[in-house]
């Protein structure tokens, strides 16, 4: 344990009474003076988790350790720490003085000490000469700096912040972050800050935990985060990206997109299905009429030639399906000849219907592990009439797939995520659900979809859904494959592009 | 004059004889509603026992009510009455208090709650409302033989609190929804114990439900008849509404009741004129 | 923290004393009103209390009487009260809020109070006492608790409704009846609840009004835990049971629930 760890929360999971985790297993380790922001979507646990901190909440398992000590069932009122809350939560009985003071008072400090640190808290937040207003009569930004002052006037070792930007306008909140950033400077303490605004995360942080479902997904320095995502879900939450299946060939060689690429990433294994991950602004494009003999030959007007890197890169090409200007750069789709979509950020202007060519440097291409490949696997039960019951269902199996089967016996169930198929209506469904999370990869979306008994379910399409869409589910007869329990079904390979 | 100014004209009388209409029903109304209160203030100002004699103008009966004596009769005004008035203030102030402390906490406790606990108690806390005083007055007097405790001050303060709490409930529970929900979280996190956290920082802002709350027990604690008729038992205690029965039964109501009738009226007159014009004056407030 | 600390913090508990309280002072009385229903003085299970009420005669008019009264009442306070709260609510002249407060002030005297003085009102005049009275006294004492949440409602109403329906083409008549009040049912319902459950369920009115000669159902109630003795209670307390169901049915009709406490939104 090493001293220089101001908080440790170790592997703590946070179950209601419904039985959902809100946290599951998340353990992190927070440097003395670091501002770490946890980043996620809405519910994903990261308030839970700053809660937790604050003890206003009592994790189910795990213990939380604040310089050392463990404080999991610390009431908050004898931690080191001071929140500032989403919306502000300042007293409306009191004025701002008495507001920023109410800590000290708790702490029945002499009235003449009370006064001094409540002047210097004020001014720290840029409130001077605000000390008798009531707190109704203050813009949301002067109310923001008021909660602030009422808890760094304590000199907490840790300021907890949760989304304490979120109800103020773009300007405002630019302003505020700048300001929170020099104030942590400032005061040297460990700042812990919610958001689920990436940008915010990215621009104030030492350090961004980024959370989905209860989950820690990865932990790192906003370039680590950006440059490096480790997975699917970070990959696509920070910035835009273009997300594929790919196959690591050996260390450092990838395949997608139909080719060949250099990368930098090992340890992935041989040919073993992986994740790509591509930021838009990474790619270089020419126009293909620019080529001549596949090099890529300038026009006087243009300087194609000095802007794509020389050297032996492997290009690829496509048709610009949209250009959009964005202000700073133009942003482009463009589809390959084999139905892969991607999307491009660059100075120029491409028209829609121009060849143009592309390439990304090897160290631009991001290799990440794949979490779930082809198959579903689900655990089951033979039941009477020739069918499966399975995610709270009964469903008709093909008869040669239950052969080796008697009825009551357990199964395992595979079914490929493209041979789930969804219906618009619910009720023309076995099983019914929600569309949970999107991801496009290019050629095929891969959604996660949430049954209504909160089961998980992949599934691959071409069609085009919404988050939150309610969907029926059904699987052909012949697309349900069982399997003993304990074990996996070969990859044909016909699937290996997925 | 054109057709349209003709026309114009005629719409406005009739507009006005519609506003003159309304407001004549409304006073008739208005009326027939104070007649009997009238009547009373007014021959709470004559000396005559028998109601209706007008015997002269004469602030005896006010004498009379205030000293306790009457001195044309030589004979003591009822002293139940005013141990009927004592009593009725006594166990309304005390049941109201009770309740509004009892009622307050239940309403954030209630506020808290996840929402199928939340909703089976709010059931509970309904039915003293929908019961009508009869039955509340006699399912107490049961529960009360059940018990063994004898029926008296004690048992009629408990039953007041029962039909006055789930009020106050109601009163306070406004002001939880629109309090800041973090309130009472930040109050801990800068230091405060709970018990610090819900008097600095919770009853402040619940102060005005509170305050509601606690009046509209008083008046249904003093309104009340069914309820304290059945759990006073039968050693003399009585208020005003019970005292009010008997007497008139008894045939013939005691003359003091109408000054003491006539000072009621115009204290609760004054007193929501009072609240009416402090809420006219935070209602522009909030505008602004 | 201890595990007493922690759950005394979690503010959800702090309704449990009042829920106590509500369980020994409202569930438990309830039950025993039950328990005395369907049981002998002896304590055996019974139904005799039911039948003896539906073999008496005179007790089932008396409740078909002080139904029909209730009903009767709530009608009239319905046909006076309506049109008041409406004049009050859609007024164009200055103060309707002062013409609001003279309306609702009587339900702040004692009711008792206020009947004595209907009484004395009929003795100053000559007028006998009896049904008439009873009505009347009734309609006066109760008129307020119609009038009020009926302007309530009312006075919330959204005017633009009004306007969109004449933007619409429908004539004075079908704005009121295709707009304001369909709109106004709530309060409708709240006032007729709150007129009827009361004068269903009193007595002590009754016997001042009518000098003892009429006797509602309230009174065969009172009268079952006054002078019988504890035999009557098994009775009483079937006829609590009836009443109660009687109750319980109307106060379906009741969608807001905290009519009463609006008195307190007065203030």
């Amino acid at each position: 344990m090493t001293n220089d760890y101001i908080i440790e929360v170790n592997h703590v999971s946070k179950q209601f009474e419904d039985g959902k985790f809100a946290l599951d297993d998340v353990s992190l380790q927070v440097k003395k003076g670091e501002f770490v922001t946890i980043l996620g979507p809405s519910g994903c646990g990261k308030t839970t988790l700053l809660r937790c901190i604050a003890g206003f909440q009592v994790a189910s398992s795990g213990d939380i350790l604040l310089k050392g000590e463990d404080v999991t069932s610390t009431p908050p009122y004898k931690r080191p720490v001071n929140t500032v809350f989403q919306k502000y939560a300042l007293f409306p009985h009191l004025n701002v003085f008495d507001n920023v003071a109410f800590g000290l008072k708790m702490k029945k400090m002499e009235p003449e000490t009370i006064v001094r640190k409540v002047k210097a808290a004020l001014k720290m937040a840029n409130l001077t000469g605000y000390e008798d207003r009531e707190v109704d009569t203050l813009s949301g930004g002067q109310q923001q700096r008021v909660a602030i002052a009422r808890a760094i006037v304590n000199e907490p070792e840790v300021l907890l912040l949760d989304e304490p930007l979120s109800a103020l306008d773009l300007k405002m909140r630019h302003d505020m972050q700048i300001e929170l950033k020099e104030l942590h400077d400032q005061l040297g303490i460990t700042f812990i800050y919610v958001t689920h605004d990436q940008e915010e995360a990215l621009t104030l942080s030492d350090r961004v935990v980024v959370m989905s479902e209860g989950k820690i997904q990865q932990i790192g320095t906003p370039t680590d985060i950006y440059n490096e995502p480790q997975n699917c879900f970070v990959a696509d939450f920070i910035g835009e990206s273009n997300i594929l299946s790919g196959r690591m060939i050996r260390d450092r060689k990838v395949e997608f997109c139909g080719k060949v690429f250099d990368c930098i990433d090992e340890g992935f294994g041989e040919n073993q299905p992986v994740d790509i991950v591509i930021r838009p602004e990474d790619i270089y494009v020419w126009d293909k009429a620019q080529e001549k003999r596949g090099q890529i030959v300038g026009q006087e007007d243009d300087d194609a030639e000095d802007r794509v890197p020389k050297g032996k890169f492997t290009k690829w090409y496509g048709e610009v399906q949209s250009c959009i200007f964005k202000g700073v750069h133009y942003e482009m789709r463009v589809l390959t000849p084999d139905g892969y979509e991607f999307l491009i950020q660059d100075y120029h202007e491409y028209l829609p219907g121009t060849e143009i060519g592309m390439l990304v440097k090897p160290e631009d291409i991001q290799v990440m592990k794949k979490e779930h490949y082809i198959y579903n696997y689900f655990d089951g039960e033979v039941v009477k009439n020739g069918k499966v019951r399975f995610l709270g269902a009964e469903w008709d199996v093909d008869e040669k797939q239950l052969e080796p089967f008697n009825v009551g016996d357990e199964v395992r169930v595979a079914v490929k995520f493209r041979d789930i198929d969804l219906q618009d209506y619910e009720e023309e469904g076995t099983l019914s659900g929600e569309v949970h999370f999107i991801l496009y990869k290019g050629n095929h979306y891969h959604l996660t979809i949430l049954t209504d008994d909160g089961d998980t379910l992949f599934v691959n399409t071409n069609d085009v859904w919404d988050d939150g869409d309610r969907v029926g589910i059904t699987i052909a007869p012949d697309h349900i494959y069982l399997t003993t329990r304990g074990q996996k079904r070969e990859i044909d390979e016909e699937d290996r592009d997925e | 004059m054109s057709s349209a100014q003709l026309e114009a004209r005629r719409r406005s009388r009739q507009l006005m004889a519609k506003r003159i209409g309304g407001q004549a029903y409304l006073w008739l109304l208005l009326i027939l509603l104070y007649a009997p209160i009238l009547l009373i203030f007014i021959f709470s100002f004559t000396q005559s026992k028998v109601f209706g004699n007008w015997t002269g103008f004469t602030f005896h009966l006010y004498e009379n009510l205030f000293t306790g004596y009457d001195s044309t009769a030589q004979v003591r005004v009822d002293p139940n009455l005013y141990r009927a008035i004592f009593f009725t203030v006594v166990i309304a102030i005390g049941a109201a208090t009770i309740a509004t402390l009892l009622g307050t906490l239940a309403a954030i406790g209630l506020f808290n709650m996840r929402s199928r606990a939340r909703k089976s108690i709010t059931f509970l806390n309904s039915i003293p409302m929908i019961n009508p005083d009869i039955l509340t007055g006699i399912s107490l007097f049961l529960l009360f033989v059940f018990l063994g405790i004898s029926r008296g001050l004690g048992t009629v303060l408990i039953a007041h609190v029962v039909f006055c709490t789930p009020y106050v409930v109601l009163s306070v529970m406004p002001r939880l929804t629109q309090m800041n929900p973090n309130l009472y979280e930040a109050a801990l996190d800068l230091g405060a114990t709970p018990a610090q956290a819900l008097w600095k920082v919770m009853l402040p802002e619940l102060k005005p439900g509170m305050i509601s709350g606690f009046i509209l027990a008083l008046t249904l604690s003093i309104d009340d008849f069914g309820v304290t008729f059945f759990t006073k038992g039968s050693n003399g205690l009585e208020t005003l509404s019970t005292f009010i029965y008997a007497d008139a039964r008894k045939g013939g109501l005691t003359p003091e009741l109408r000054p003491l009738f006539s000072l009621i009226f115009l204290t609760i007159l004054v007193l929501l004129i009072i609240m009416n014009i402090r809420t006219n004056k935070q209602m522009n407030q909030n505008k602004k | 923290m201890s595990k007493l600390t922690e759950i005394a913090s979690a503010r959800r508990t702090w309704a449990w004393p009042y829920v106590l309280f509500l369980v020994l002072f409202v569930v438990l009385p309830l039950l025993l009103i039950l328990y005395y229903a369907f049981t002998t003085p002896g304590g055996d299970f019974t139904i005799q209390n039911f039948i003896k009420f539906f073999h008496t005669s005179e007790a089932v008019n008396t409740l078909i009487y002080s139904m029909a009264i209730a009903f009767i009442t709530t009608v009239i306070c319905l046909l006076l009260g309506y049109p008041a709260a409406y004049i009050m609510a859609m007024a164009d002249f200055k103060t309707p809020q002062v013409m609001a407060l003279l309306f609702i002030l009587p339900m702040w005297i004692n009711f008792l109070l206020r009947t004595i003085a209907t009484v004395e009102l009929f003795n100053m005049f000559g007028l006998p006492l009896g049904e008439g009275a009873l009505l009347f006294g009734m309609c006066y004492d109760y008129l307020p608790f119609m009038i009020y949440p009926i302007y309530n409602t009312l006075q919330k109403m959204d005017r633009s409704l009004i306007e969109a329906a004449q933007d619409l083409g429908a004539s004075k008549a079908n704005v009121f009846t295709k707009v304001v009040l369909p709109l106004s049912v709530p309060g409708i319902y709240s006032g007729i609840v709150m007129v009827f459950m009361p004068t269903v369920s009193t007595f002590a009115i009754a016997e001042l009004l009518t000098h003892n000669k009429i006797t509602l159902f309230g009174s065969l109630i009172q009268r079952s835990f006054g002078e019988g003795g504890i035999a009557m209670w098994n009775y009483g307390a079937a006829l609590s049971l009836i009443m109660l169901i009687i109750i319980a049915a109307t106060s379906f009709f009741d969608q807001e629930r905290d009519h009463d406490a609006q008195k307190g939104g007065l203030l």
